[in-house]
């Protein structure tokens, strides 16, 4: 579109007496663009005038203004580029003129003096300026073929069946995978369940068998046993996905990336993206690359991943001291399950009647944690497996001895009537030793509720060990991404797939996919069966964002999509790499080819891209490039004692609202520096600070979330990639002669808002006694 | 043909509640493409959550997911919601529901630029409920910073006082309108979501945990005020009597909750907010000791469990498993002694601490107010879903107790619940 420029200048809230507005109008107007000021731009005479701007042909607007956080839909104006300059709370709310005064009329005679709060209000707008000459409108990304509806539920326990009627029942064609030669998954193994709703009081009858005839009547769903995904490839509205039987080799089983080792020659040098395709394939051999679609594949749109889990295997010699391993009649609570499904309750040794069981909650060594992988569903099972035990004779005798009695929320009711039942006794206690005893065991325990320590004599001890997540070892789902096929950074969640667990539970690092049930946490089969529903309706969404060229979570509905100008690759795949989303594939040559539907647009790939070859519509190295450059820096020849100038890169996620809040609690940080959102620091190139420390600018900020194991950053790893990047740009200071120092991150929360004045002035003082930048007047 | 022959189907959502659940389930129906109301009653989105200092067990503020929803509110057209708004009946059934909303006067209209002249000019000063009544504020207030939509409110106690008055004359912007008047609305919606979540169980009930009667007693929720940068002590933890920075805090776990008295449920998160709120005080205090009493810690899953670990290995926080039977005040130091017997040695035990904190429950809004709405409740409040009827649906906190990922997780499922209802149509 030919771009029509206007500068619209609110002197409303403070703004007009704080500022020099005829002053400020200049700076446009210099570059001949029209700029006109109201008292209330949000008012109704005020969105009067923009109409009528607009009515006039003017397409690209600068509302100098408030925060683009308050009267977004105010100042809403499809079809035209808006771009909100927050001279409110970032410039005049946050620099109050008992703390930085204005100039008097003298002053402004006197060439010497300056008004930094104004000169910040001009680079405001210079930088607007610059950067909306090099943005433009977004539009929807479309798929270039017709785009699949259809959705894919991987694992056919509860989760699986459940996830898929309730995606059916929302219109969607579905089509479920078990690995098993029936539906059913462990809940097909058990005798009872644990209560799925009011009065959470009894062991039910397991749901099951009544979810697979349910299933069965559902003409839009297609069921496949005894099938396993050999390969999903592609993206979210067309995932090509090859099936297999379980255990058959296919040339279209999924590729692993090559280990690390692999990936370099002896000297330790990263080896050339050819060869590593070579050793890739080798290293793979018999399997087709990523990038080798499937012709018999199927087509889906996306996927629910409710893979389920497995019973914890003691290592040999694990719970020796409980006689696991070494006494049959020492069992874990699954193979007590099994048991109890087949008949009656019996000691293994001899098929004999156990009347006397012992449940141990925890393995009682240091500490009072229950067994790995238990959750607080163990606990359950035990009261559960204490009921079945009291079916079976009325004579026998139930212990559960535990540190803690995890039945959280409503589930207490299932305790409380467990606990009515005079033949199962409960107790606080750690076992400490099983130990043979004729026919029978011993069971040592300490600090309970009967006593100091007492002992039990036993028929069979029950360990209430953990349920395993199926993706622990197995990625199941198994994706043709160069990443990987598995999900990424499921160590730091122990196996589950998890991604963002509290606010958004269901993001996963991997577009259109989404678990459910046990493979996210430990989870009862109620839990499991809401579960499920949420990760459908994800699918379901994720569907309708495609079907909308609109980006998911957390940018939803961003239309822009990461753009490559190939010609300058140098196939260094530093973004296919970084990308925490594994949107990129490179191919043989390492040319990374994106998968636009796969991505929530972070910008991590243009942080990354050395040769700065990634750009989105409204955001590119050019746009932030441009607006670090349109920050006037004084220099002596302007002032014998000009100001520092401070760029700080701040993500607009969180450090941006805080520094908000910062204007509207009226507090205040220097008026030396000038801050410039982005979407996430991973998003951040170092350009831009090489830019603004040749061009002068004295130092550069980066503000970003917490990163680490608790990482708040909505894209996981942002502020951990800028923080690498800043760490590495030492020695191009270095060489230019430059302190370290003068550039630097800090973590900062969106609630920080009350530490970040100090953070900011402080920075600004370690660069004011730095000195100025040698460069600055070059 | 592999494509699904199923569009969209028809219809609005309405999410009564713009909690944490209620925000969820609004969001996640927009975004597949569906109309949602949000019906909030108080003046700002957020709920509970937005009165929290940081969440267990990442210890974030809560106020960084919430700006996310917001933002994604702001960019989807799809999403109405109403501040002081209330659900006055309901009727019809699943497909179509006409609703009667009240929307309660703001006395501020959108012309408000959060300019703060209106509380200068206020001098009456009202109990600020936002911060649990620990403190006052001006009639004419923002409920917090980060309050969305940021748009001041005054107070019905101010309006035909001269006060109101001056925050007219003073508003340069004509934002304050005195003449708003409580009006109904109609809408007619295929699914109504309920998030109208919980409320703290009222601690003055539990008659020998002495809150009221000693002011060295306080809940979890007013730490948390307290705790939070924007509450009454912008962030200081200190014992309500003298100011004083606490040497030794208890936390009484089961302050009503697993008790048939008052709450005979595990009220689900009270346990990790003690674990949590046991960090306020360990990083603001280097020296203080903190008493736990519990009868069982429940710390459900992975990520819980290895939080309580950490906060096991600080030397300065003991953990006692046992039930608080009664609190006591020393009248001169103002110092509260905490009664237990030991579950484990049957022994008493005093603990004489500057503060105590009640890890008091959730109680669902609707045992306290119960919803115009044909609706099955449980014995306790909580919403029980019949989703082969469908239609209606509790979720969240109005379903079942429940933290905050839990909460999300349920929300999401309820969005595809009242998808399901639309779709049927």
């Amino acid at each position: 579109m030919d771009k029509k420029y206007g500068v619209y200048i609110c002197t409303g809230c403070g703004i007009g007496e704080s500022l020099d507005i005829p002053k400020l109008c200049e700076v446009p107007e210099e570059e001949g663009i029209t700029c006109k000021t109201h008292g209330q731009f949000c008012g109704k005479e005020g969105l009067e005038m923009l109409q009528q701007e607009i009515d006039g042909g003017v397409n690209t607007l600068m509302i100098a203004a408030c925060s683009p956080r308050v009267n977004y839909d105010t100042f809403d104006f499809p079809g035209s580029i808006v771009d909100r300059v927050n001279i409110r709370e970032q410039v005049v709310w946050s620099h109050p003129r008992d703390k930085f005064p204005a100039l008097t009329e003298e002053e402004k005679e006197d060439e010497e003096k300056f008004d930094r709060v104004q000169m910040m209000a001009e680079d405001y707008l210079r930088m607007s300026m610059a950067k909306t000459e090099r943005i433009i409108l977004p539009e929807p990304y479309k798929l270039e073929e017709e785009m699949s509806k259809k959705i894919l539920v991987i694992g056919g326990g509860v989760t699986g069946i459940t996830a898929a009627m309730d995606a059916a029942k929302a219109g969607y064609e579905v089509t479920l995978v078990e690995k098993e030669e029936k539906l059913g998954g462990y809940a097909a193994k058990m005798r009872k369940q644990i209560p799925v709703d009011e009065p959470y009081e009894k062991p039910m009858k397991p749901m099951i068998g009544g979810l697979i005839d349910e299933l069965n009547g559902f003409s839009n769903v297609t069921v496949k046993t005894s099938t396993v995904v050999a390969r999903l490839a592609g993206q979210p509205g067309e995932f090509f996905v090859t099936f297999k039987k379980p255990g058959e080799k296919i040339e279209f089983d999924v590729p692993y990336p090559l280990p690390e080792e692999m990936t370099v020659d002896e000297s330790g040098k990263e080896l050339d993206a050819e060869t590593l395709h070579q050793k890739f394939m080798e290293y793979n051999e018999g399997r087709k690359d990523i990038l080798t679609i499937d012709p018999n594949a199927e087509k889906f749109g996306a996927v629910v991943l409710a893979a389920g889990w497995k019973p914890y295997k003691p290592k040999e010699g694990e719970f020796a001291h409980l006689g696991f391993g070494e006494n049959p009649d020492v069992i874990t609570n699954y193979q007590f399950e099994e048991m109890a499904a087949a008949g009656k309750i019996t000691r293994p040794s001899d098929g004999q009647p156990a009347k006397s069981v012992v449940f141990v909650q925890t393995p009682g060594k240091e500490d009072d944690a229950d067994f790995s992988y238990s959750g607080s569903t163990a606990s359950l099972v035990a009261l559960k497996h204490a009921t079945y035990l009291r079916e079976d004779y009325d004579d026998a005798k139930a212990y559960i001895f535990y540190q803690h009695m995890r039945t959280p929320g409503l589930s207490e009711n299932f305790y409380k009537s467990v606990q009515q039942d005079t033949g199962i006794f409960l107790s606080k206690g750690k076992v400490s030793a099983v130990s043979k005893n004729g026919d029978g065991l011993t069971v040592e325990a300490e600090d309970t509720l009967l006593g100091e320590k007492i002992g039990v004599k036993a028929d069979l001890v029950v360990l209430g060990t953990g349920m395993v997540p199926a993706t622990k070892d197995d990625p199941v789902v198994n994706m043709a991404y160069r990443q990987g096929p598995g999900f990424r950074d499921i160590d730091l969640f122990n196996g589950y797939v998890d991604s963002n667990f509290i606010c958004f539970p269901y993001e996963t690092q991997r577009t259109g996919i989404y678990a459910a049930g046990t493979i996210r946490r430990n989870m009862t089969m109620g839990e499991c069966m809401e579960d499920a529903a949420g990760a459908a309706l994800k699918t379901i969404q994720s569907l309708e964002s495609v079907n909308r060229g609109v980006s998911v979570h957390p940018r939803s509905g961003d239309m822009t999509f990461p753009d490559f100008f190939f010609q300058r690759c140098t196939q260094c795949k530093r973004c296919t790499q970084e990308c925490p989303f594994g949107a990129l594939d490179d191919d043989a040559k390492g040319t990374p080819k994106p998968n636009p539907t796969r991505c929530r647009r972070c910008g991590t790939c243009m942080g990354a891209c050395p040769e700065r070859i990634i750009g989105f519509a409204d955001y590119s190295i050019d746009s932030i490039g441009s607006m670090v450059k349109a920050v006037q820096v004084p220099s002596e020849d302007d002032y014998t004692e000009p100001p520092f100038r401070v760029l700080g890169i701040v993500c607009e996620n969180d450090a941006y609202p805080a520094l908000d809040i910062i204007g509207l609690n009226k507090g205040a940080f220097s008026a030396d520096v000038r801050l410039i959102p982005v979407r996430c620091l991973g998003s951040m190139n170092v350009i831009w600070i090489k830019d603004a420390l040749s061009q002068g600018m004295d130092g550069v900020f980066l503000l970003g979330c917490k990163h680490g194991d608790d990482y708040q950053c909505h894209f996981v790893k942002g502020s951990e990639l800028a923080d690498i990047r800043v760490k590495k740009i030492g020695d191009a200071l270095a060489s230019l002669a430059l302190e370290h120092e003068r550039v630097a991150q800090f973590e900062v929360a969106i609630d920080d808002y009350d530490k970040l004045p100090k953070i900011i002035n402080d920075f600004v003082e370690s660069i004011e006694a730095l000195g100025p930048n040698p460069f600055k007047g070059f | 043909m592999t494509e699904s022959t199923q569009a969209l189907g028809n219809g609005t959502i309405l999410v009564v509640g713009g909690g944490i659940s209620g925000l969820t389930t609004a969001l996640e129906a927009a975004e597949v493409g569906y109309e949602v109301f949000i019906v909030e009653k108080n003046p700002y989105l957020g709920g509970r959550v937005a009165q929290l200092n940081q969440y267990f067990p990442k210890l974030c503020p809560p106020t960084c997911g919430l700006e996310i929803n917001f933002k994604r509110i702001k960019n989807n057209p799809r999403i109405h919601f109403f501040t002081l708004a209330e659900v006055e009946k309901v009727s019809g059934s699943p497909g179509s529901y006409d609703v009667t909303v009240r929307l309660n006067p703001r006395y501020v209209n959108e012309n408000c630029t959060c300019c703060d002249e209106c509380a200068k000019a206020c001098k009456m000063e009202i109990t600020d409920e936002f911060n649990l009544g620990m403190n006052r504020q001006k009639g004419a207030y923002l409920p917090h910073e980060m309050s969305f939509p940021s748009r001041y409110v005054i107070s019905p106690q101010i309006i035909g006082t001269e006060d109101a008055q001056r925050c007219k004359d003073v508003c340069k912007y004509g934002a304050v309108d005195l003449d708003m008047e409580t009006r109904s609305m109609n809408l007619n919606v295929g699914a109504i979501v309920w998030s109208t979540g919980w409320v703290p169980y009222d601690a003055g009930r539990i008659d020998n945990l002495g809150f009221g009667r000693y002011p060295n007693i306080v809940t979890n929720m007013m730490m948390e005020r307290m705790a939070a940068p924007n509450g009454p002590t912008e962030g200081k933890v200190l014992r309500p009597s003298d100011d004083k920075a606490p040497e030794s805090v208890a936390f009484v776990q089961c302050a009503g909750s697993r008790d048939e008295n008052h709450l005979p449920y595990c009220s689900y998160i009270c346990c990790m907010a003690s674990l949590k709120q046991a960090t306020y005080v360990r990083e603001r205090y280097p020296d203080a000791k903190i008493y736990i009493f519990y009868i069982d810690l429940r710390a459900p899953g992975q990520k819980y469990e290895q939080f309580y670990q950490r906060i096991k290995e600080d030397e300065n926080v003991f953990f006692i498993k046992g039930k608080v039977a009664e609190v006591s005040e020393d009248p001169d130091s103002k110092g509260i002694t905490v009664t237990a017997e030991n579950a484990m040695t049957g022994e008493k035990i005093h603990q004489t601490v500057d503060m105590v904190v009640l890890a008091t429950g959730m109680q669902p809004s609707a045992a306290t107010a119960k919803l115009p709405a044909d609706l099955t409740y449980n014995a306790d409040g909580f919403i029980v879903n019949d989703f082969k009827k469908g239609g209606m649906f509790g979720a969240g906190c109005a379903n079942r107790p429940a933290d905050v990922m839990s909460s999300n997780q349920n929300a999401t499922g309820m969005a595809l619940k009242a998808i399901q209802t639309l779709v049927k149509r």
